[in-house]
């Protein structure tokens, strides 16, 4: 992404581009008192303020006893879930609030990921084998993709670079939808998870503490464990020379590129990062589902998903990720039901049971989507630190 | 610089920002009816800055712009241009895609070219003549020069403004300009002339104002500065032999 | 200042690329499906024009990214299918000049809905996000999405059929060529409109004013025009535009779904990429070029055609990274 030579001499990228998009907040180091161990674990950068650690600090334990806090199956399937986007929408993070990078390929790493594992899978190498092979056949493919895409915003301004990814990703639903020896086509692909993930497994004989231990709160544990660390990781990144690089690009890359940074370099790794975490989000969610089809990862409606979550959480904070992923899937789930009862209930009144069908869900998606980012620009993380 | 009844653009207390860079620091200076002003200073003073303000591109954030006793602060540029002030930028602003004569044609009201003006603005630029039906983007640097300056005047205006015309010019190119803006002022048309080249600014200006780091630091008479060649190395960095 | 043959062959190149792909193709497919799918690569490209133009435009001038421009197109086609089914009645005779009536009437109808819905839109959406690449991206793509569900909710999620009149149905046959009468008419209102667009562009003083400002908005207010008050306008023509071309398209296909609009983006992205951002030659060249390529290439390798248009757009941006045409300025 090249600047204009106009935009050099005058500058007037930046009068022009006086965005009211927050710029990410970082939080004042507030207390000496904190041990140091907990410092280094979240890197140096707290969510900020008492709300929003005691927030953080209550979803990371809601989410830690998950399975014995809400026994139901249904719920710890939706507790994956949530863990899932929570690294799928943080990584987007990484390239839209920290890099300033818009690109509409990520469900598509996402679906790479699960294709990787769910092919792998479905073509008869089962067992735990098969399910690193796909992780890792899926994360290398990603990896390959992204840093191809990254060096492509060498050459090309923003707006293109927008618009490609966006033709690439309508290009790998297309691929995924049509290649039905490979992907099973529209239907996808069930297959096989490992015993330990079946849901008539048990890891001990008894319940414990009134729930038992079987395949899918094993999954989940699994998923929980992954998306901690490599949310953890995305912290590090952040707050490491790297990631004050990255938010320097995003504010002026003419500049950085005279300090001497090579920013097409720093724009392609985190491409590559972001992509990778991506299709580990998408390897994890083949397991979960124990399916994977074009629908569940790489359509359009999944990326809004992540738009809303990044939206509403906040761009540029990570913890916005958190806060934005347990909102939307939480809504989804609950509330669509909730709209369907509606729904049913004025059957009479054709408009309204129209409106409110929960087939419209991505309707009333799309219109918190674009009142947030009138109203709510920099989110709920990052309105709340602002309060600080 | 006395505030009297021919100054016909006055600056008081501008400040300017771009984006979150300050740039301009409280620029006060006139410019006086029927004279050239030339503006002066170092690379990164704030001259551009000072005349994209002045034309609305950019919004002052502080302080008064009065053109002929109106105040034209507020005003969105398409109104500044109409009331009579005319803007050569550094970049030309020529619509490279467009032939020259729709460029000048652009610059002209509703009832399209008046002859005599036309022909007055061709003398002065022969090679517009020659390339009127060309793309504009073809035409050499200094052609492209003539053209944007042709298209500030075709059409009679109050104040010219022109940044930096002669930047990039070959030496025959200027001595062009020059007499191109010599003519002008015999004329009488009020100009405010961004120079680097100190000759060119010596031989047309009246008067002259000098910025550094988005402050006015120096106004007088041309000829004064002109004499002055301690003033000239102090203002603008001129070596004892650059000067003349 | 050009020197040479070279500079004028790198000024001239991209106008060949198109006259070149056809003539190429002759001999690779053979003359009779040639003009078949020739006439059949011109219309689809002449009716991807009518929606990539408006896009186009809107950006070269007002620098908005209208990821929206897709709804425009399904409302269009929507509007074209709730005007011609009362008019079953025209579109059933055998009567030529009430067959093209009835389109006519439907092709009006939709512009005027699409251009309508595009000035409700540039109010209270577009004037918000002037200046702000990211909030415009993220708003329109939420307008989308809300447009094309309330479509569903008024017209139901059923895919609409939208027969051919009768008159148009079937083919013409030249030599051993047969081409759909559709096709033919679709291609003369095509061309007649772009031709409108043209005059336009390049006869009258507002369309003259436009071009510059689409090449330098600063400098032709610094002339003295008031070029936002022409926003709006160009903003409806485009979604006008949007519209006609959604109606041809789904008479086309003869049938309408609210993905309609969807289906196109891509194509009319690769065109606007191909083509420069701004240009509306470009955009037609462009169009012209993904119309027949998608046709040749599906006539040749039925399995890559869906990646031919990609492939056309990666190959061209490695040739000329800013599009085909780009505009020199501040863009």
């Amino acid at each position: 992404m090249t600047a204009s030579p106009q935009e050099a001499v005058h500058g007037a990228a930046h009068q022009r581009a006086a965005e009211t998009v927050a710029a990410p907040s970082r939080p004042e180091p507030d207390n000496e008192k904190r041990p140091s161990w907990l410092g280094w674990v979240v890197s140096d950068n707290p969510p900020g303020g008492a709300l929003l650690n005691g927030l953080m600090l209550a979803i990371l334990a809601a989410l830690l006893f998950a399975p014995f806090l809400f026994p139901s199956s249904k719920a710890v399937n939706v507790a994956s879930l949530i863990c899932i986007f929570i690294i799928l929408v943080a990584s987007y993070d990484l390239m839209l609030g920290f890099t300033g990078i818009v690109s509409f390929a990520h469900t598509m790493f996402f679906g790479i990921g699960a294709y990787g594992v769910a092919i792998t899978l479905a073509k008869g190498v089962s067992g735990w084998g098969g399910v690193l092979f796909g992780t890792l056949a899926g994360a290398l493919v990603s990896l390959a993709i992204a840093a191809v895409i990254g060096l492509l915003s060498l050459r090309l301004r923003a707006i293109f670079f927008s618009m490609i990814t966006l033709a690439v990703a309508a290009f790998a639903q297309i691929v995924a939808e049509q290649w039905r020896d490979l992907t099973g086509g529209e239907d996808g692909l069930t297959f096989t998870v490992p015993e330990m993930l079946t849901p008539g497994f048990r890891l001990v004989h008894d319940k414990v503490m009134g729930v038992a231990i079987n395949g899918p709160v094993i999954t989940y544990y699994i998923t929980f464990a992954t998306a901690l660390v490599l949310f953890l990781l995305m912290l590090r990144i952040v707050n490491s020379p790297f990631g004050l690089v990255l938010r320097a690009v995003r504010e002026n890359e003419f500049r950085v590129e005279a300090m001497g940074y090579r920013v097409v370099a720093y724009r392609t790794l985190v491409c590559m990062i972001s992509a990778v975490m991506a299709s580990l989000a998408g390897s994890l969610m083949a397991l979960v589902l124990r399916y994977n089809g074009p629908d569940a990862t790489l359509s359009f409606a999944q990326m809004l998903n992540i738009l809303l979550m990044v939206v509403i959480g906040g761009m540029g904070t990570l913890y916005g990720a958190v806060v934005g992923a347990i909102l939307v899937v939480l809504a989804q789930y609950y509330l669509k039901s909730a709209m369907g009862a509606v729904s049913d209930a004025t059957s009479g009144i054709p408009l309204v049971s129209a409106l409110l069908s929960p087939d419209r869900w991505l309707l009333w998606l799309g219109i918190i989507f674009i009142l947030i980012v009138t109203f709510l620009p920099q989110g709920i993380v990052g309105r709340l630190r602002r309060k600080r | 610089m006395s505030e009297t009844a021919d100054t016909l653009l006055r600056l008081e207390g501008v400040f300017t920002n771009i984006g979150r860079y300050r740039i301009l620091h409280g620029v006060d200076f006139s410019v006086r009816r029927g004279r050239v002003t030339a503006l002066l200073g170092r690379n990164g003073a704030g001259k551009t800055t000072t005349l994209r303000t002045i034309m609305g591109l950019w919004k002052a954030r502080l302080g008064k712009i009065v053109f002929d006793g109106e105040p034209i602060t507020a005003l969105e540029t398409p109104h500044i241009a109409r009331r009579g002030i005319a803007y050569v930028p550094e970049t030309m602003g020529i619509f490279g895609k467009l032939t020259v004569r729709e460029n000048m044609l652009l610059a002209t009201g509703r009832a399209g070219f008046v002859p005599r003006e036309l022909d007055r603005v061709l003398e002065s630029f022969p090679a517009l003549k020659l390339k009127w039906d060309a793309p504009a983007g073809s035409l050499s640097g200094g052609q492209k020069q003539m053209l944007a300056i042709g298209r500030a005047i075709i059409e009679p205006r109050r104040l010219l403004l022109i940044d930096e015309p002669t930047k990039g010019l070959s030496p025959a190119m200027v001595d062009q300009l020059v007499a191109a803006l010599s003519r002008l002022k015999r004329e009488h048309t009020t100009i405010l002339l961004v120079e680097q080249n100190f000759r060119v600014a010596e031989a047309v200006g009246d008067d002259v104002a000098v910025m550094d780091e988005g402050r006015i630091i120096h106004t007088g008479d041309m000829a004064g500065l002109a004499r002055n060649h301690g003033l000239q190395h102090r203002l603008l960095g001129l070596g004892v032999a650059e000067g003349v | 200042m050009n020197n040479g043959w070279h500079q004028r062959l790198q000024r001239w190149a991209p106008h060949a690329l198109t006259p070149l792909v056809v003539i190429a193709a002759l001999p690779a497919i053979g003359p009779g499906p040639w003009l078949t799918l020739t006439v059949a690569g011109l219309t689809m490209g002449i009716m991807l024009f009518m929606v990539a133009a408006g896009l186009t435009l809107i950006f070269g001038l007002m620098d908005v990214l209208n990821f929206a421009h897709a709804a425009f197109v399904a409302v269009g086609a929507y509007i074209a299918v709730s005007v011609l089914q009362p008019l079953a009645g025209w579109t059933s005779e055998t009567s030529l000049a009430l067959n093209i009536a009835a389109l006519l009437l439907a092709l009006v109808a939709a512009a005027v809905a699409s251009g309508a819905l595009g000035f409700v839109f540039e109010r209270v959406i577009i004037r918000q996000v002037y200046g702000a690449p990211l909030r415009q991206i993220l708003i329109t793509i939420g307008a989308l999405t809300v447009i094309e569900q309330l479509i569903i909710v008024i017209w139901g999620p059923q895919a609409i059929p939208l027969p051919k009149p009768a008159m148009l149905r079937g083919s013409v046959f030249i030599g051993s060529a047969s081409i759909e009468t559709y096709r033919l008419f679709a291609l003369c209102v095509g061309l007649a409109i772009a031709l409108a667009m043209h005059l336009f562009l390049t006869r009258t003083r507002l369309g003259l004013v436009v071009r510059a400002g689409v090449e330098d908005r600063e400098m032709i207010q610094a002339l003295g025009y008031h070029i936002r008050r022409v926003f709006i306008g160009v903003f409806m023509a485009g979604t006008a535009l949007a519209g006609i071309g959604g109606m041809m398209w789904a008479q086309y296909q003869a049938v309408v779904s609210s993905q309609i609009g969807d289906s196109m983006t891509i194509l009319v992205f690769i065109i606007l990429i191909i083509g420069g951002l701004g240009s509306v030659g470009g955009c037609f060249i462009g169009a012209i070029l993904v119309g027949l390529a998608t046709n040749y290439v599906g006539f040749l390798a039925p399995k890559l055609a869906l990646g031919t248009n990609i492939l056309l757009m990666a190959l061209i941006l490695l040739w000329r990274p800013r599009g085909l045409f780009p505009l020199a300025e501040h863009h």
